[in-house]
């Protein structure tokens, strides 16, 4: 009743770590077998090795939290030589994240990155609001966001993703853009862009002074956000922003998601993402419901 | 590492806005040495939303007890500092890497140098040296007298200078300014307190074996987030940064460089 079919990702239930929050997958393994999850989104990889921005990088706000990691990484290769080697002995399928400061890196480590055979799909970061080159850049203007789309299609092996940011004014735009462009899903939404102040010093607490606000205080923007993009375009959507529990999952879906991923709350509770998958079966067989799938895009009728 | 809801036993003001907290649950068979972290989950709610990273001040493996010693500074510490005898409190850990108790020998002597908030995790530490045979020195630094903690505990188990910002103790100044007062004979040293205070013993006390215990933000306190890192001192080194949570919180001098 939980398995889901997207592009690239045969998942056997719609829940994923989001990418970002789970590094590459190692430290959690520890905590429960990696192969309970319907998918995992690695951390974003660049074309070379970033170290991302000065501390402090995260600051708490309520019912959520800024991070202004900046893409820290090891560079596309050598995730490719040792953190997805890490992972070859689960099959769980992987759905890569990938970001650039221009076109070019984009295609570098999209080409490479898509002919492991580890990598089931790729996850195109337009939406950083944390580095000061490219990022959110390719993720705020139609045109080049379907540029960058049509490039990354046109080397890659495996399908795209496109992951919206919601700091912009036309989100379903945006998305009509990308899947003209060739984008076989979308992941939305990536964080807002926010800010906090410390009353001590005066001064903003994250070094990078801005940073990207996630958690469950951003879930009625990403359930807008999707309501609204999914009955205008034809390709599966992966939803998250402030997944907590089973009750958040299925509004997802109501509201015209096709999978989710959990972000912030994997720093909440470790054991987030298993707990979720173990108790949605009880919530759907509650809901007189068979399968997710029926759920999906049931709110969206007149009342 | 465990994610376990923990029995509080204790927990009370001890000094102005320092609090002692202790729990009890089978966690505390797998803390390994001094130095270690719990990540605290201080309510049910999203208020916080994320947890707080404590590091523990002393154990009790008979009575499967742990103490926390924490400083009320914002919303998380206020909250975990209402919560009440027999309550549960949802604790991961034990988490990190502490200080090594291998570095020194019987018949040896440790100084251990502590500012503020810095201080608790040195106690559980110097019992250890203590047991060992090692001979233990405290050198803590406090803001005044008002706020000191843990003095009687300390002096049973060695020599304890308490220094204050005001002079309100014996000492007045800086623990830099006491260990250059008294130019003690030590094999190694052991530290945790504030970033300044850290650079200042890196500064003028790397001759020998130093081990500092570093602070830093943390989201998940599991090595994921990548949110407490420190750039390695080595330009050379492989990955080129350090994870706060996973990888110290203790760091021999000269790994990591400090920011402050």
């Amino acid at each position: 009743m939980l398995n889901v079919k997207l592009p690239g990702l045969d998942m056997k239930n719609p829940v994923m770590p989001a990418s970002g929050c789970f590094s590459f997958g190692k430290e959690y393994g520890d905590f429960f077998d990696l192969n309970l999850l319907g998918a995992i989104a690695i951390k974003s990889a660049t074309k070379e090795a970033r170290f991302g921005n000065p501390t402090p990088r995260v600051a708490e706000t309520t019912a959520g939290m800024l991070n202004a990691i900046g893409l820290q990484n090891p560079g596309v290769e050598h995730i490719l030589d040792h953190e997805l080697k890490d992972l070859e002995g689960i099959d769980t399928p992987i759905l890569a994240n990938i970001a650039g400061k221009q076109v070019d890196d984009y295609v570098y480590t999209a080409e490479k990155m898509s002919q492991s055979p580890r990598v089931n799909a790729l996850e195109l970061n337009i939406s950083c609001p944390n580095v000061k080159e490219g990022g959110i850049t390719f993720g705020t203007v139609p045109e080049i966001a379907a540029h960058l789309t049509e490039k990354v299609k046109a080397v890659s092996d495996v399908p795209v993703y496109v992951k919206l940011s919601p700091n912009v004014s036309d989100i379903v735009g945006m998305a009509k853009a990308v899947e003209e462009a060739g984008a076989d899903g979308l992941s939305m939404i990536n964080t807002l862009m926010g800010m906090r102040i410390n009353l001590k010093t005066q001064k903003p607490i994250l070094a990078n002074k801005a940073g990207g606000l996630s958690g469950p205080a951003i879930k009625p923007v990403a359930i807008r956000m999707i309501y609204e993009v999914s009955q205008n375009v034809n390709i599966p959507i992966i939803g998250m922003g402030g997944i907590q529990d089973a009750d958040d999952v299925i509004e997802f879906f109501l509201a015209g998601a096709s999978a989710v991923a959990v972000g912030t709350a994997n720093f909440v509770d470790p054991f987030c993402c298993p707990n979720i998958i173990k108790e949605l079966p009880e919530k759907l067989k509650q809901m007189n419901v068979d399968h997710i799938d029926e759920l999906r895009g049931r709110s969206w009728g007149r009342c | 590492m465990i994610n376990e809801k923990m029995l509080i036993t204790k927990n009370t003001c001890i000094a102005p806005k320092i609090y002692e907290l202790t729990v009890q649950g089978d966690l505390v068979d797998l803390i390994r040495e001094p130095g270690q972290f719990v990540h605290i989950k201080v309510s049910d709610g999203t208020l916080p939303l994320l947890r707080r990273p404590i590091s523990i001040a002393s154990i009790n493996r008979n009575t499967k007890e742990l103490t926390l010693i924490y400083r009320v500074d914002g919303v998380g510490t206020k909250t975990l500092s209402l919560r009440s005898q027999g309550d549960r409190l949802e604790i991961l850990g034990p988490l990190g890497h502490g200080f090594p108790l291998d570095v020194i020998n019987q018949g040896e002597t440790a100084v251990l140098v502590g500012g503020g908030i810095g201080v608790p995790p040195l106690y559980e530490l110097s019992k250890s040296l203590s047991k060992k045979g090692i001979k233990v020195i405290h050198v803590l630094g406090f803001r005044t007298l008002e706020d000191t903690f843990y003095q009687k505990q300390f002096e049973e188990l060695g020599k304890t200078v308490i220094v204050t910002d005001d002079g309100s103790s014996k000492f007045k100044g800086t623990v830099i300014d006491a260990l250059q007062l008294l130019n003690l004979n030590y094999q190694v040293m052991y530290a945790c307190g504030p970033t300044p205070m850290l650079a200042a013993l890196e500064n003028g006390y790397s001759d020998k074996p130093l081990y500092l215990s570093l602070e830093e933000r943390m989201g998940c306190a599991v090595g994921a987030c990548m949110a407490c890192v420190c750039h390695t001192v080595d330009e050379d080194d492989e990955k080129g940064y350090r994870k706060v949570c996973s990888d110290g919180p203790v760091f021999k001098s000269g790994e990591v460089k400090l920011s402050c």
